[in-house]
């Protein structure tokens, strides 16, 4: 199977592309057999180094309802100068550029190699990025300075060229002119109304004025960007301005008085930010980038009061439906992102506040536009300095990691239809032959568009099997799928990014050791789990792990060996070994458990993972666990409580957290400060392993990671003891005198856990009554995971 | 003129005899004058029948008896009349040609008896006869026919007469029929026929005079809209013709003719008498109903017990007893209030009262506050309230013993028991929400749309305000003001700006949410000037370039009030905004207005919308400032029709002050508003303040006119109230009122300084009571009886016709003195008009009343300048009306240079003009400076610098800066009457002959107005005939 395991990765590692099945059920029957959806995740802009971009236009095949890419799939007669759509099987002419083509003499699309083939188009005039701050200013003093000076770092990370707006915030909406010298200029706007497109427009004097009463003067393009510069501005040319303006920034000053929350109108704010880059670069690439401290309080997308008292909903709220403001907010929030990704614009939102700021609301402005969402608890962290650096990270081509306005369309061939798609995208409407009735995601179309998009941005992309069980395929026979993606690359260049895969089909009936041979339970699990979490939004919690269960009864079901009455003789190929565990793992992923997470947290957590590519979305659901110890080198461990060793120091990384966790005796040693005797040398390098480890992952990993340093016994602890699988628990532990797993613990190690665990209780009432307090919110408390 | 009430003594008994006119007595020596009985309709028919045969065919009656004056005894009386060319650069020509007598109003029925004036009389040369003739020609008011220009020049008067004679004939019935009924026209078409029967020429001035006005191009403050003079304009005429019931007992036109305008009560003459007997002189306030000197007079006022005239001026000082004395009477009851008139320097300022926590003493019925009228009893432990009786306790702090008289032994200690004005410091009970106030702010907002950049305009006011922000009013013990300031500008948005004290630069903040307006920012906006002095001057000088490329030509307005009422609102302080606008607000948001001037309007039901708000909108913001304390000043800058009766209610009911320069020319204007503005500045405010007004019990106090919001009956609320203000109150009789105990009135203003101290200022009067109506004749004060007829008029015009207004007034007029002559004047002839000695001008200021533009509904006066005056006229205290209403005319061409005495005024007629004189004239608004065309070349060298006459350029403004004894002399006369005016008077520089003389001429009230107002005499007339109507 190693040539599957490879095979598998070859090809991610070319097309960016990961199907579940690898091997495709010939009819669909059979198809929906296989539980398993026959899916995949693509990751549209997966960097290639190696893949040099082609300078021209791609050769379309010329049937209106086709258009596939002339790809190294099809067939070609070079002398006649004719290809055959390997998709619709129409015979195409060759334009008049590829005269000379020959046997010998390919046009790189033609080439095998290139099934995955990027081309650089000239079209319409090319825009700069663009850059809108959407800036709270309600924050405390410190807060507001250190993002201050993030914003202010951030204007030598973009391209010189780029666009930037400021936009700041509070009770009232200030909308910052930045072409001025001498006086700084705002227009202001009042925060509780919410204004149309247009309205907004007018009152920043951007739309122009009704002109056919000049007639005769159809300058129309030249004004444009004359009109618009006002409030967005080349970064080189208001560098100093910008800094300036926003270092002497000032909080809110409306006073907020004891018991109310500051009066922040985030809803409106996005909403002007939205229509400003609406009337001005409608389809230019862009980003809102949206700095919050808080909760919005008032105006349209207000999601709690400004009364402390009255606390921020609450999953429980939710149920009890008894969350005041949510669904207009919602709403709100909604008809912003909808509008924002038909302008092909995209939404960040970096929130960082103790208690939740109505992430839960405005999540579809970032899932829908394909933008960031970053949670942190402060702007002063380094959680958030680095994130928010590393949005403006480069590639290895030393290219931002951004890309705009993509358009994702999907081509099969006839046997297979496209049931949906789930991932930071919008549907674009597009009916075609291909597309199935049956949706699965974002459904009914062909075409999506993702306004925001890096090299890690996956799509989980699912198809059905429409082949009928007597019409069977003929031998040899492949099913193909292509992937257009067109999209603003960050040099502003338009490329199209073309993908084109084939796949053998086979009958389920004769050859499912074939099929089964070729299952990529790892890429299955993850779109089972997309699945699941797509579920989740829409459906009750219990709903989706009843589903998610069923499913993988029916799996092991279908493709287990066993013999009936005789547990112990389930036997799974290796090819599903691992799916059990995945599935076990994601059931107690806070994507599909909410308790213990507030709505915001959950809503965070999901946006990442309807986004991250195959392994991250793995490390999402299964954490990662590295042992480091004296008897050998770091090993990955099972995530599991009998992992956890006395003489072990655990690396933990559950993609939104990195833990590090001391054994008790490593602890021990630790304090004794044994690390600093030259003899225990070796000591100081074990405890210095997993912390170079955790930094290699907190270089890469965006958004940047919580880290926690722990150890036995320490508070933080439970960051590990809630992820690994409870099979020493408190409660059997609790058992006096039982010994569970054949591990020895004396009675005192008991205590001491129970101890422990009361300790923590009075530590989290604590807490919990300090918060409840400070915040006047009953919110459990991101930290809060006894 | 007799000091004993004989207004006028005629003196031409010689003409008598043959005129029929002059009764013998010429009044005997009552306090009444008699005019002769010029009125008599049978002598005068008797003594014209030629004319009056002839003038029985004329179907309305005609003003113009036409008495044509031979040549030779016409130019013994022409010089005066020349008044100056015609249309500039042209030749001069003779406009006031041999005008035949026109006499009184032309609204005469059908078939009345026209005395026509006899040609034998005219052809006399009796100088009564030239005199007449000069008067009733004055009338006309005309210009020289502009057609016939070329064919006579001054130095050929005799050929004028012929000229004009064929102009009449052939123009003549060319008039359109009259457009509305004013039977001036029908007068002038029937001219021709007069003048050819006569088979003198030099008849029928009224037709060229119509051709002739096309052609003038109109004056400063008029705007081009008005150039259509309209055949309508006619000449002569009287445009009440509701106060005409017609009938017999009319003036007629032979005696009239005789009437000598110096025989007429002269308000000159009482201007100076009174300033002979009263002026210079020490006059205290220490008896009840004591009449005070007149408004022109100065001199020093002493309080001792009554509030300082300067205050308060009542109507009378001496109330009817009885409702139905006053009733009879039909003298309006009214009180001038002024309550922070300036004091001159060496009377003592208002002291002010302190009594702590507890606050001032008031009445436990009425409220009313301690004052002289309370009575100490019982040994000083309790006292009687002088308005409502009840009697109270002393607080024990305020105990004091009685002396013998019974008066408390602190009296004279005490302010509040011995003075007619004083302060109290009020507490916090008198405070917004109980919270002590915080001081005043002022918000400069300025529209800097394409206008006002491109004028220069917006420069100006920045540049300007850097120097007058350190002149803030403050209290006299403070350092610098207390007063905080802001800034807005807009066009079709609104811009606030940041100016806090620690930032390196302005901060602009745009609201274009003009919807819904918001005040942007908090902190910052407000500030104190000296703390942000250098970012405020930092914005100010970065505002002219940051609009400079501007091509925004709409603005908002009700908005922009919003903004500053908001931002006050918001800063909870009170305060003033100052506007500079200049345009018609037509851009979409609240309060957007249409042009809606239409002439066709005029002398219809529907005038009064002219005068109303466009929308309502304004009117609910008015209401919402007044509630904030919010007060407007509204400088307007338009040169076209900005609709002043919207734009300027808010300021009208805030107590704010308008302000209008039309067509502002940067190096003309200039001057004027920033004298205006500095003035507005510096000037002395009480904020948020609210007025009350008690009376002792039988009255009360029913109407209010002035610059004030009024939510009930009782409360005058002012968001600002200045020392220009004035309130006049109106008052009813409730009961019979006591002869013994008097009308005890008590005016309390509640208001906030500009410190922020909130205070209480009072000021009491006591009138006297009589059962005899004489006394209160004799206590009539007809400066502040003309403020409260016009007042009441302006008022009036919103909800009824002006027509309807005009015959109220002249009834009234009517009534008072047909009252008097009935009750109180000694029994004489009816056909002797009488006038009582307080009230010998009131005909005259009257006349002048209803000629006002206002009142008068001609197409040529735009509707802008009508609103425009009515608001200020509104406002007005006393001597500002009585200068408006009657300007004042000052020779200057025999001047006393080694005195520094101004000289004295002549009456405001053009027979008072002389060719080679110079004259000044001011009404409060504006200045002129009359030239003669052979005024002497020293007068001119001393004042311009030039050679001649020929040499004067009237484009000037201000007279140059000049070392010479004329110049510095008659720069302290034009210092003089400006000093202590509300508004800055832009000198108007006028040579006779020349066209903008066309506007001096409507400032001549005593003439016949170009606009259609009577004359003087013309008016007298037919006052008097009311009278005798009354009578019968």
């Amino acid at each position: 199977m190693a040539t599957y395991l490879e095979f598998i990765q070859q090809n991610e590692e070319r097309d960016g592309v990961r199907f579940s099945w690898n091997v495709w059920p010939s009819s669909r029957l059979e198809a929906t057999r296989m539980v398993v959806p026959l899916a995949c995740l693509l990751t549209p802009l997966r960097e290639r180094p190696d893949l040099p971009p082609v300078q021209y236009e791609p050769v379309l095949c010329s049937r209106p309802t086709c258009k596939a890419v002339l790809n190294p799939l099809c067939q070609v007669d070079y002398r006649a100068k004719l290809w055959a759509c390997n998709f619709c099987f129409q015979r195409n002419q060759f334009p008049p550029a590829y005269a000379g083509i020959s046997e010998v003499n390919q046009p790189a699309e033609l080439m095998p190699q290139f099934s995955t083939i990027e081309y650089i188009v000239q079209r319409g005039p090319q825009t700069p990025l663009i850059f809108l701050y959407v800036v709270d200013t309600c924050l405390e003093e410190e807060d507001l300075q250190a993002l201050k000076e993030s914003l202010q770092m951030s204007l030598s990370l973009l391209p010189a060229d780029a666009l930037v707006g400021l936009i700041t915030f509070g009770r009232m909406i200030q909308v910052h002119e930045l072409s001025c010298e001498g006086i700084s200029k705002s227009y202001v706007f009042r925060g509780t109304k919410d204004l149309t497109a247009k309205q907004i427009q007018d009152m920043l004097g951007l739309s122009r004025p009704a002109v056919p009463i000049q007639q005769g003067r159809p300058l129309q393009a030249p004004e444009q960007p004359v009109i618009s510069s006002r409030f967005l501005q080349p970064v080189h040319k208001i560098d100093m301005n910008l800094t300036d303006l926003l270092g002497e920034l000032q909080r809110d000053p409306w006073p907020v008085t004891q018991g109310k929350r500051p009066l922040r109108s985030t809803g409106v704010a996005l909403s002007i930010a939205v229509g400003l880059l609406e009337g001005t670069f409608p389809n230019t690439g862009a980003r809102i980038m949206l700095f919050t401290g808080g909760p919005p309080t008032q105006g349209p997308g207000m999601v709690v009061g400004d009364e402390l008292k009255t606390p921020i909903r609450s999953w429980h709220d939710i149920e009890k439906d008894n969350a005041r403001f949510m669904k207009k907010a919602t709403k709100h929030y909604e008809t912003l992102a909808n509008r924002t990704a038909t302008n092909g614009h995209c939404i960040d939102i970096y929130a960082c506040a103790l208690d939740q700021t109505g992430l839960l609301e405005m999540k579809c402005c970032a899932n829908l536009t394909g933008g960031h969402m970053v949670m942190g608890d402060s702007f002063n962290t380094s959680l958030f300095k680095q994130t928010f650096q590393r949005v403006f990270n480069k590639g290895l081509n030393g290219e931002f990691r951004m890309a705009f306005g993509a358009n994702l369309e999907v081509k099969t061939s006839r046997e297979l239809k496209i049931a949906g798609a789930i991932g930071p995208c919008v549907s674009l409407n597009v009916k075609g032959p291909c597309v199935s009735e049956n949706e699965l995601g974002i459904g009914g179309t062909s075409q999506w568009k993702i306004c925001g998009l890096d090299p890690c941005t996956t799509l989980a992309i699912y198809f059905e099997v429409v082949n009928q069980h007597n019409a069977p395929i003929p031998q040899g026979g492949r099913g193909a799928v292509q992937f257009v993606t067109q999209y603003q690359h960050s040099s502003t260049q338009k490329r199209i990014r073309v993908t084109t895969i084939a796949r053998n089909w086979a009958d389920a009936q004769s050859q499912l050791q074939h099929i089964e041979a070729a299952f990529d339970q790892e890429a299955a699990a993850v779109l089972m789990a997309r699945l699941g979490v797509y579920r989740a939004e829409s459906e009750e919690g219990p709903d989706v792990l009843r589903w998610l269960d069923r499913q993988l009864i029916r799996l092991c079901q279908k493709f287990g060996q066993y013999n009936k009455d005789d547990p112990n003789s389930f036997r799974l190929s290796e090819s599903f070994s691992l799916y059990p565990q995945f599935m076990f793992h994601l059931r107690r992923s806070p994507f599909l458990q909410v308790f213990n997470n507030s709505p915001d947290e959950s809503s965070y957590y999901r946006h990442h993972f309807a986004r991250q590519d195959l392994t991250q979305s793995l490390i999402m659901i299964q954490p990662i666990l590295y042992a480091y110890s004296f008897h050998g080198p770091p090993e990955p461990v099972l995530l599991d409580s009998s992992s956890i060793l006395p003489d072990r120091i655990l690396l933990m990384d559950t993609f939104f957290q990195i833990v590090i966790y001391l054994g008790e005796t490593i602890a021990q040693w630790q304090k004794a400060g044994y690390q600093d005797m030259p003899e225990y040398e070796n000591f100081k390098h074990l405890l210095q392993a997993p912390l170079d480890d955790a930094q290699e992952i907190l270089q890469t990993r965006f958004p940047m990671p919580r880290y926690v340093h722990t150890e036995h016994g320490g508070s933080q602890a439970r960051f590990l003891l809630s992820k690994v699988n409870p099979s020493q628990t408190h409660n059997n532990l609790y058992a006096w005198g039982q010994v569970s797993n054949g591990r020895a613990t004396c009675i005192w190690e008991y205590c001491k856990m129970y101890i422990q665990i009361i300790v923590c209780i009075v530590a989290v009432l604590f807490y919990l009554i300090v918060f409840g307090l400070r915040l006047g919110a009953g919110c459990i408390c991101p930290a809060l995971l006894i | 003129m007799s000091q004993q009430g004989y207004v006028t003594a005629p003196p031409y008994s010689q003409s008598q005899p043959r005129m029929g006119g002059f009764s013998a007595g010429f009044g005997p020596p009552n306090s009444s004058l008699h005019y002769g009985h010029y009125g008599d309709p049978n002598s005068s028919h008797a003594a014209a029948p030629q004319p009056g045969l002839s003038k029985s065919t004329v179907p309305l009656g005609s003003s113009a008896p036409l008495g044509p004056l031979p040549p030779a005894t016409h130019q013994v009386s022409q010089n005066n009349f020349q008044s100056g060319p015609s249309a500039a650069g042209q030749q001069p020509h003779r406009f006031q040609s041999p005008l035949p007598p026109n006499n009184t109003g032309p609204s005469y029925p059908p078939g009345s008896h026209q005395s026509q004036p006899a040609s034998p009389n005219t052809v006399s040369t009796s100088c009564t006869t030239q005199l007449a003739n000069q008067l009733n020609s004055m009338q006309i008011n005309s210009y020289g026919p502009g057609a016939i220009q070329s064919s006579h020049t001054s130095g050929h008067p005799q050929q004028l007469p012929l000229t004009q004679h064929q102009m009449t004939l052939q123009p003549g019935p060319q008039i359109p029929p009259p457009a509305n009924n004013f039977s001036g026209l029908c007068a002038q078409s029937s001219l021709p026929s007069i003048a050819r029967q006569d088979g003198i020429p030099g008849s029928g001035l009224p037709n060229p005079n119509l051709q002739q006005l096309p052609g003038q191009t109109p004056g400063p403050g008029y705007h081009p809209q008005q150039a259509n003079y309209g055949p309508q304009m006619a000449g002569s005429q009287l445009s009440y013709p509701g106060a005409f019931p017609g009938g017999p007992a009319q003036l007629s036109g032979p005696p009239q003719k005789k009437l000598d305008p110096d025989s007429i009560p002269s308000p000159i003459q009482v201007i100076e008498n009174d300033k002979a007997s009263r002026g210079g002189q020490m006059y205290a306030t220490n008896t009840r109903g004591q009449v005070p000197p007149l408004v022109t007079t100065d001199c020093l006022i002493q309080d001792q017990g009554h509030a300082s005239p300067r205050y308060i001026r009542c109507t009378t000082y001496c109330f009817p007893s009885s409702s139905d004395m006053a009733k009879q009477a039909r003298i309006p009851l009214a009180a001038v209030i002024q309550p922070f008139a300036i004091v001159p320097q060496n009377e003592t300022p208002l002291y002010v009262v302190n009594h702590g926590e507890t606050g001032p003493i008031r009445c436990n019925r009425c409220k009313a506050y301690m004052c002289p009228f309370m009575q100490f009893i019982e040994g000083g432990r309790r006292y009687q309230c002088g308005f409502c009786n009840c009697i109270n306790e002393v607080p024990p702090f305020f105990f004091q013993h009685l002396d013998h008289i019974g008066r408390r032994v602190d009296h004279y200690e005490r302010p509040e028991l011995s003075l007619g004005s004083y302060e109290y410091v009020a507490t916090l009970d008198y405070c917004r929400n109980n919270k002590p106030p915080n001081p005043p702010a002022y918000i400069f907002m300025i529209d800097v749309s394409y206008r006002n950049i491109n004028s220069g305009l917006v420069k100006l006011i920045c540049d300007e305000l850097k120097t007058l922000l350190d002149k803030l009013p403050r209290e006299e013990q403070e350092e610098s003001s207390a007063i905080r300031v802001g800034f807005v500008t807009y066009n079709k948005v609104l811009h606030f700006f940041n100016v806090k004290s620690n930032l390196a630069q302005p901060q602009m903040m745009v609201v274009s949410d003009v919807g819904e307006v918001f005040v942007p920012l908090l902190d910052g906006f407000l500030v104190n000037f000296q703390e942000s002095r250098s970012v405020v001057n930092n914005l100010l000088d970065q505002i002219p370039e940051m609009f400079a490329d501007t091509n925004e030509s709409e603005t908002i307005f009700a908005p922009v009030i919003q903004a500053g009422m908001e931002a006050l609102k918001a800063a909870e302080c009170a305060g003033k905004l100052f506007i500079f606008h200049s345009s018609l607000p037509t851009a979409e948001a609240p309060g957007k207005l249409r042009n809606r001037d239409d002439k066709k309007l005029l002398n219809t039901d529907k005038e009064k919308t002219l005068f109303q708000p466009q929308v309502n909108s304004y009117e609910s913001l008015a209401r919402d400032c007044v509630a904030n304390g919010c007060c407007v000043n509204l400088f307007l800058f338009p040169n076209q029709y900005v609709d002043i009766a919207s734009l300027g209610l808010v300021t009208m009911y805030t107590g704010g002050t308008l302000y209008k320069y039309n067509n502002f020319q940067l190096n003309s204007d200039s001057p004027q508003f920033l004298t205006d503005l500095r003035r507005d500045i510096e000037k002395k405010t009480a904020f948020d303040a609210i007025m009350r007004v008690r009376t002792s019990t039988g009255f009360r106090a029913t109407d209010f006119f002035g610059a004030i919001y009024m939510n009930n009956t009782t409360d005058v609320e002012m968001a600002a109230v200045d020392c220009d203000k004035a309130v006049t109150v109106e008052f009813k009789h409730d009961d019979k009122l006591n002869e013994d105990s008097g009308a005890l009135i008590q005016c309390a203003v509640l208001y906030t300084s500009v410190s922020g101290q909130r205070r209480l200022r009072i000021h009491n009067i006591g009138l006297n009571c009589s059962t005899q109506l004489a006394d209160v004749y004799k206590t009539c004060e007809t400066d502040a009886l003309i403020n409260f007829f016009a007042k009441s008029a302006f008022k009036a015009i919103l909800s009824q016709p002006l027509k309807v207004v005009r015959e109220i007034l002249v009834s009234q007029t009517a009534h008072m003195l047909a009252c008097y002559r009935k009750n109180c004047a000694s029994p004489s002839a009816v056909s002797q008009l009488i006038l009582p000695d307080a009230m010998k001008v009131l005909p005259v200021y009257m006349n002048c009343l209803l000629k006002s533009t206002v009142l008068t509904g001609r197409p040529e006066i735009p509707t802008d300048e009508r609103a425009y005056h009515r608001q200020l006229v509104m406002s007005m205290g006393v001597a500002d009306t009585q200068l408006f209403f009657y300007p004042q005319l000052l020779p200057l061409h025999n001047l006393d240079l080694k005195s520094d005495t101004v000289p004295a005024a002549v009456r405001c007629s053009e027979e008072r003009l002389s060719e080679g004189g110079a004259f000044i004239l001011a009404n409060g608004l504006s200045m002129f400076l009359w030239l003669g065309v052979s005024t002497p070349p020293e007068l001119i060298q001393g004042l311009f610098n030039v050679p001649s006459f020929a040499h004067i350029s009237a484009e000037a403004t201000l007279l140059p800066d000049l070392a010479n004894p004329y110049s510095k002399k008659i720069k302290s006369i034009v210092e003089r009457i400006q000093s202590q005016k509300p508004y800055t008077m832009k000198l108007m520089i006028v040579k006779q002959r020349e066209q903008p003389e066309m506007l001096f001429r409507q400032f001549l009230v005593e003439d016949k107005s170009i606009h259609g107002g009577a004359s003087y005499v013309d008016f007298l007339c037919c006052v008097h005939k009311e009278i005798c109507q009354l009578l019968n």
